[in-house]
């Protein structure tokens, strides 16, 4: 199962990309693990300068703005 | 991650010069075809030709989609100026300048380094964290608010370019005084410990490659579209509110109304409208409709603009948010030079104008 974290700081943006992750994978029924972070010291562990950022399994993917549909079907593939 | 190459699925563009050529053309023959189809379309509505009423609906028929075709075009510009620029970018620029040219570099690189406030602070430590002084960036973090494509937009479109270059310029001023100052005064003992530390050890996690390099003219100029599908999709509900305000007091409410009141010559009326200004909040969209209504009625131009520059880079939200990252001090000092910065800029311009 993937881990996804959502990294930011509960603005609209945020919200938008968590929605839109969470209908994909069910789309996809693809079962995955998705983390709101909204605390700023765990946010800046991923050196993320614009939110929201995207972590999948520990890995930065993404960064600034909501992300595309195609950029999310690749992180659920 | 990385197998292949992303296969992202949005549709290419073909031609996208040739398209882009061809739009800039159709946008120059709408822009010029506003007025004579406004007038014709009033001219063909039963009311009375000269009244109140066939004003005010010319106005807005006229003004609406020409704020919004203006707008639209700085947007899709600025959407495509990103596409050359990240924070990232404009951090690596900033990293290791002094004060002056550092604070100058750093408020004009806020203008079009795409900038949300909600990422205040994680720009904010990202910057120190990358040997980038504390005076430039604050520099960074007034300007990208304040002086911004929506607020220089929307003042071109709807008060003309002296306006809104005499926005840019004081608002760059304010953004660089208020930097070097705040650089000067050597605060760096009033950030929050936890932001010290990071700030002594430097991030070691690489962050994310945004490389623009890579990007061609169809990659940009989706972006320059996705910025106006974010960006005015948003905004144009104030845009339209804005202008049926301006055109609904047009006429009706006395010219002078508000120039007792905040006019050139009461002279509290730039702190008043500084102090109102802080526990407002909205962003440059917002506040147009209320520049609009005042500007229409007397009010002075230093004023208005002095309200509009604190409710945008002043909020009490805001504040909230940095005092995660710096202690009430250091909040106290950066509130107190804007706002001391944007009274100047108040005066000057009743002053002058």
């Amino acid at each position: 199962m993937k881990n996804i974290k959502v990294l930011g700081s509960g603005c609209s943006n945020c919200r938008a990309t968590i929605e839109r992750i969470e209908q994909r994978a069910n789309e996809l029924h693809v079962d995955v693990e998705l983390e709101k972070v909204e605390e700023i010291q765990e946010i800046m562990r991923f050196n993320v300068m614009s939110t929201p950022g995207v972590v999948v399994d520990g890995v930065l993917v993404h960064a600034g703005g909501v992300p595309k549909p195609a950029q999310i079907d690749q992180w659920l593939r | 991650m990385s197998e292949s190459t992303p296969d992202l699925s949005t549709p290419r563009l073909r031609h996208p010069r040739l398209k882009l050529a061809i739009a800039a053309v159709v946008w120059f023959a709408l822009y010029e075809l506003l007025e004579p189809f406004s007038h014709l379309l009033v001219n063909a509505l039963p009311i009375a030709h000269e009244g109140h009423l066939a004003g005010a609906l010319q106005f807005f028929l006229y003004d609406t989609p020409k704020v919004l075709l203006l707008l639209t075009g700085v947007v899709f510009l600025m959407g495509i100026i990103h596409t050359y620029i990240s924070a990232e970018r404009t951090r690596s620029l900033l990293a290791g300048r002094g004060l002056g040219i550092g604070n100058a570099m750093a408020a004009s690189l806020g203008i079009v380094t795409p900038f949300c406030s909600c990422s205040a602070v994680p720009l904010f430590i990202g910057f120190l964290q990358a040997g980038v002084p504390l005076g430039v960036t604050f520099s960074f973090l007034i300007a990208a608010p304040m002086v911004n494509e929506i607020a220089l937009g929307m003042l071109f479109a709807l008060f003309g370019f002296r306006i809104a270059a005499l926005y840019l310029a004081m608002g760059l001023l304010v953004a660089i005084l208020a930097g070097t100052l705040i650089g000067r005064l050597r605060l760096e003992g009033y950030l929050e410990d936890w932001v010290r530390e990071l700030q002594q050890k430097p991030a070691v996690a690489p962050g994310i490659a945004q490389t623009t390099s890579h990007l061609d003219w169809s990659d940009r100029v989706g972006s320059g579209l996705d910025h106006v599908r974010d960006v005015v999709g948003k905004v144009w509900p104030y845009i339209v509110a804005g202008v049926a305000l301006g055109a609904g007091i047009h006429g009706y409410v006395p010219e002078d109304f508000m120039a007792s009141l905040m006019g050139r010559d009461a002279w509290w009326a730039v702190p008043a409208a500084v102090v109102l200004g802080v526990p407002m909040y909205t962003n440059a969209a917002g506040v147009i409709p209320i520049v609009e209504a005042l500007l229409a009625k007397g009010a002075a131009l230093g004023t208005v603009l002095a309200f509009m520059m604190s409710v945008i880079a002043l909020s009490a939200p805001e504040m909230l948010i940095l005092r995660k990252v710096l202690k009430p001090r250091l909040i106290a000092t950066f509130a107190g030079i804007v706002a001391s910065g944007i009274l100047v800029v108040g005066y000057v311009f009743n002053i002058v104008l």
